[in-house]
């Protein structure tokens, strides 16, 4: 295969993409049917771009399109998997400070009217906060600080113009959360009444109750989709939901919804469903307040990392099923994430527990800790198994270096609010991130000033490392940095990362053709090459 | 009567009034703010959106102001908007009203024709096996948590019959409909079935060993004449009041079995909109609610009259 340069800069990226977008079928698709999903809950809004929970992407990502868009049929994202969707090709400038994308026409909107450059134009001068239209919400602005804007040349083809060279902006955009909006719809009317360019035309959204999405008729990909429909109906109980499942209400779990204990309910009771296990890319991982005591001091915070015992949470928890790892996900699936055998050099990633755990006494006794004197704080987390489970774990490991600490259960829904306020003294939270791409997690999480770094942590010389990474053009050279940046922020406590989980999907033998996505839970959702063999 | 029934009327409404306060002054004293819930989904908060978006909802006026647009827009028929979905508060609550009212009616009729018949068969067969088999039965009831049973009702159908008794679409006919709240009904109105049944046990017993019931033994009615036209009428009394009770206590019930079923009414529904801090959708399903009750409040009063000769509501 080419390389990275190579590929973006003569767009051999497209012809590869083209290729691998053939879906390797064996049967014969059929058209018709409606493909029916449980929903774990009530999505906020139907807008894409101001909700940051797959929650929003599963059963909306079906109505528009992106640019471009990872292989729906390739588990693992990456670069190379990127395929062309409203754009038809792409090219880089010689500085690769312009990304040109050629776009398709003929293509409409679900309301009928054409599809131009002026629509990308409005979409990321919306992201960027340009447009006189204005998001609610903006979770994603930080992906786009690097674009300095969106110009258009005629109504098929619009340039990004760069400050600096970036070549993971086309990951970024290849992603669930890159969707197309168009000018003439409002940001408010996106939030409840969609239109896309996707294969499917949004029909109604009832809160707590159902969405429904219908075949477009017009889709710009002739022949597809094959679905009539796709129905999701809102289950906010888990166990009538997985009944349901087994019942055969529904064709498919909420993807990467079902825990491990769960899949052996459903291969007893439905043992022809087909389910995977993969890991999310949402990491179990600790929010600590750096600047407040007790943990504005660096050796107390360091004594915490190596008080963790990192397999004992996937063995409770996952029942072994999951991932060491630091902040990227970890290889054979993540494609950044550092080797395995650089893992146990860092603090308190040690194979040897007792020896962590004897270490970290050893730091709590010099600051004046013992079994005469404990540290008591609050672990605060939202009020769900997810959180509070990895809690209550945590709580008994502290124990052992001399830290009674008390679960301080938070109301789902003010849990985000009470980070920003950086209202605790650690957090115990999942931090999902949409792209395995180093750029979209380390602006997003750990860059000075970003609105999702909850803990404030600011690091100028990683700042830096994070641009350096970003320009870097080779692969190999830019994880080498990568892992660099891994290794600091672990030695920093910036985010202490506990695991990266797996989680299962399943689907009945008649559905076909989808694919789960081994390094990301927010991508793979257009669901318009899939079928039902009833 | 007339002056009783305005007095009753009046009261109702002085009552309204006061709920309403309380409703919408809790509300807002509850920790949490609507804002910071919207952008929880986003996975972080703007303060200066937050601020725009505040404004947006009108939470920027003072609190009594805001009651006072509430209240005024009621008068006039405008319940305001869902902060959450965006669409008018009616648009939200209507559909889902008759949805909940179905499933309690049902659930009613369920407690009351399992209660009733059994709590006189117990009463009548006193200290016979039957009346042991229905007293575990109506303890079973009343110890049984609704989501515990109906989450085994669930799984039962599905190991039993490959079935799911759960909302997933609109039904299509009068019989879907039965056949689909039949079982939710009986979930949750088993627990207020074995109230019933114990209350009119005991109520029977009591009546039973009054003198009238021994006269009208004496004068040689038939059995069931006495259990039934002499006994059982006057042992309903506080059996009505334990119904109308239960009735308000329902809506309880169904928080739990909607969720369990999955049935899209305004239990479930007002549970959600108070985790998000819908204001519009809360105060107004609550109140509606407490309106419910407070009409079911006053048609016990009158049932009581219509039972009970000797009562009577003077003028």
């Amino acid at each position: 295969m080419c390389d990275t340069r190579r590929f973006i800069g003569k767009a051999c990226l497209v012809i590869a993409g083209a290729l691998l977008a053939a879906p390797v079928q064996a049967e014969e698709p059929k058209h018709g049917g409606i493909l029916r999903i449980y929903h774990r809950d009530s999505p906020a809004s139907a807008s894409i771009h101001e909700e940051a929970t797959f929650s929003t992407n599963i059963p909306f990502m079906g109505v528009y399109n992106n640019l471009v868009l990872y292989d729906q049929h390739k588990p693992q994202n990456s670069i190379d998997t990127i395929v062309p969707e409203l754009a038809e090709s792409w090219s880089l400038s010689e500085d690769h400070k312009k990304l040109t994308f050629k776009l398709r026409s003929g293509v409409k909107w679900h309301d009928g009217k054409p599809f131009t450059a002026a629509d990308v134009k409005c979409t990321f001068d919306l992201l960027m906060g340009k447009s006189k239209d204005k998001l609610r919400k903006n979770p994603r602005e930080t992906w786009y600080n690097n674009v300095v804007d969106v110009t258009t040349n005629g109504d098929n083809e619009a340039t990004f113009n760069l400050k600096r060279p970036q070549p993971s902006l086309i990951a970024l955009l290849a992603s669930g959360y890159s969707q197309i909006y168009s000018c003439h719809v409002s940001a408010r009317d996106m939030r409840v009444k969609p239109i896309g360019t996707g294969p499917f035309k949004f029909v109604e959204f009832k809160q707590n109750e159902s969405i429904k999405l219908t075949r477009n008729p017009d889709y710009w990909k002739k022949g597809l989709p094959y679905l009539d429909g796709i129905e999701f109906t809102i289950i906010p109980n888990r166990s009538t939901a997985i009944l349901a499942f087994i019942a055969g209400k529904f064709d498919m779990t909420f993807p990467t919804e079902v825990t491990i204990p769960l899949l052996k309910d459903i291969k007893a009771q439905a043992p022809d469903a087909i389910c995977k296990v993969v890991p999310i890319n949402v990491s179990t991982n600790l929010i600590v307040n750096r600047d407040v005591a007790p943990f504005d001091n660096a050796d107390l915070r360091l004594a915490m990392v190596y008080a963790l015992d990192r397999k004992s949470f996937i063995d409770i928890l996952a029942e072994g099923q999951s991932e060491i790892g630091a902040s990227m996900l970890p290889p054979p699936e993540g494609v950044w994430g550092m080797p395995p055998d650089m893992l146990p050099k860092l603090p308190g990633y040690g194979p040897d527990v007792k020896a962590n755990s004897a270490k970290a006494r050893e730091i709590m006794e010099k600051l004046g800790y013992g079994p005469q004197k404990h540290l008591a704080l609050k672990v605060s987390t939202r009020n769900i198994a997810t959180y509070r489970d990895p809690a209550v774990i945590l709580i008994d490991q502290l124990k052992d270096i001399y830290i009674d600490a008390e679960l301080e259960p938070v109301e789902t829904s003010v849990w985000h609010a009470k980070a920003s306020r950086k209202d605790y003294i650690i957090g115990l939270n999942l931090t999902g991130n949409a792209v395995d791409d180093p750029d979209q997690n380390f602006y997003e999480n750990y860059a000075c000033g970003s609105e999702r770094n909850f803990t404030g942590y600011c690091n100028k010389e990683l700042d830096a490392l994070f641009d350096k990474q970003s320009q870097e053009t080779n692969v190999e050279a830019r994880k080498k940095i990568v892992w660099d940046i891994e290794k600091k922020l672990v030695e920093d406590v910036a985010r202490p990362i506990i695991m990266h989980p797996r989680q299962g999907t399943c689907w009945h033998p008649a559905l076909k053709s989808y694919t789960v996505m081994v390094n990301s839970s927010y991508n793979g959702y257009r669901f318009e090459d899939i079928w039902l063999d009833k | 009567m007339a002056s009783y029934l305005t007095r009753r009327l009046m009261l109702m409404v002085v009552t309204l009034f006061g709920i309403s306060i309380i409703i919408f002054f809790l509300l807002r004293v509850v920790p949490g703010n609507i804002v910071d819930i919207l952008f929880d989904s986003a996975g972080m908060v703007n303060p200066a959106e937050k601020v725009k978006i505040e404004r947006e909802l009108g939470l920027d006026k003072p609190i009594p102001v805001q009651y006072i647009a509430w209240i005024g827009g009621i008068a006039q028929g405008d319940l305001g908007y869902s902060y959450v979905s965006e669409k008018p508060a009616m648009d939200e609550i209507a559909p889902r009203i008759p949805v909940t009212a179905k499933l309690a009616l049902m659930a009613l009729i369920f407690s009351i024709a399992l209660g009733i018949p059994l709590g006189v068969i117990s009463a009548v067969k006193q200290n016979s096996a039957v009346d042991y088999v229905l007293r575990v039965l109506s303890l079973t009831g009343l110890s049984v948590p609704a989501f515990w049973l109906g989450l085994l009702i669930l799984m039962v159908f599905v190991a039993r019959f490959g079935t799911i008794p759960i909302y997933t679409e609109p039904t299509k006919s009068l019989w879907d409909e039965l056949l689909l709240y039949s079982v939710p009904a009986a979930a949750v109105g088993f627990r207020s079935s074995a109230l019933i049944m114990r209350l009119t046990r005991s109520s029977m017993l009591e009546v039973m060993r009054q003198d009238y019931i021994r006269t009208a033994r004496a004068k040689g009615a038939s059995a069931r004449a006495v259990n039934y036209d002499h006994a059982l009428r006057n042992a309903l009394l506080p059996v009505v009041t334990i119904v109308g009770i239960e009735a308000a206590f329902l809506i309880g019930g169904l928080i739990v079995t909607e969720t369990v079923f999955n049935i899209p009414g305004v239990a479930r529904f007002l549970v959600e909109a108070i985790r998000t801090r819908d204001y519009p959708i809360v105060q107004n399903l609550v109140m509606f609610i407490a309106i419910v009750v407070v009409v079911v409040n006053f048609l016990v009063d009158l049932t009581y009259a219509a039972l009970d000769p000797r009562i009577k509501y003077a003028d």
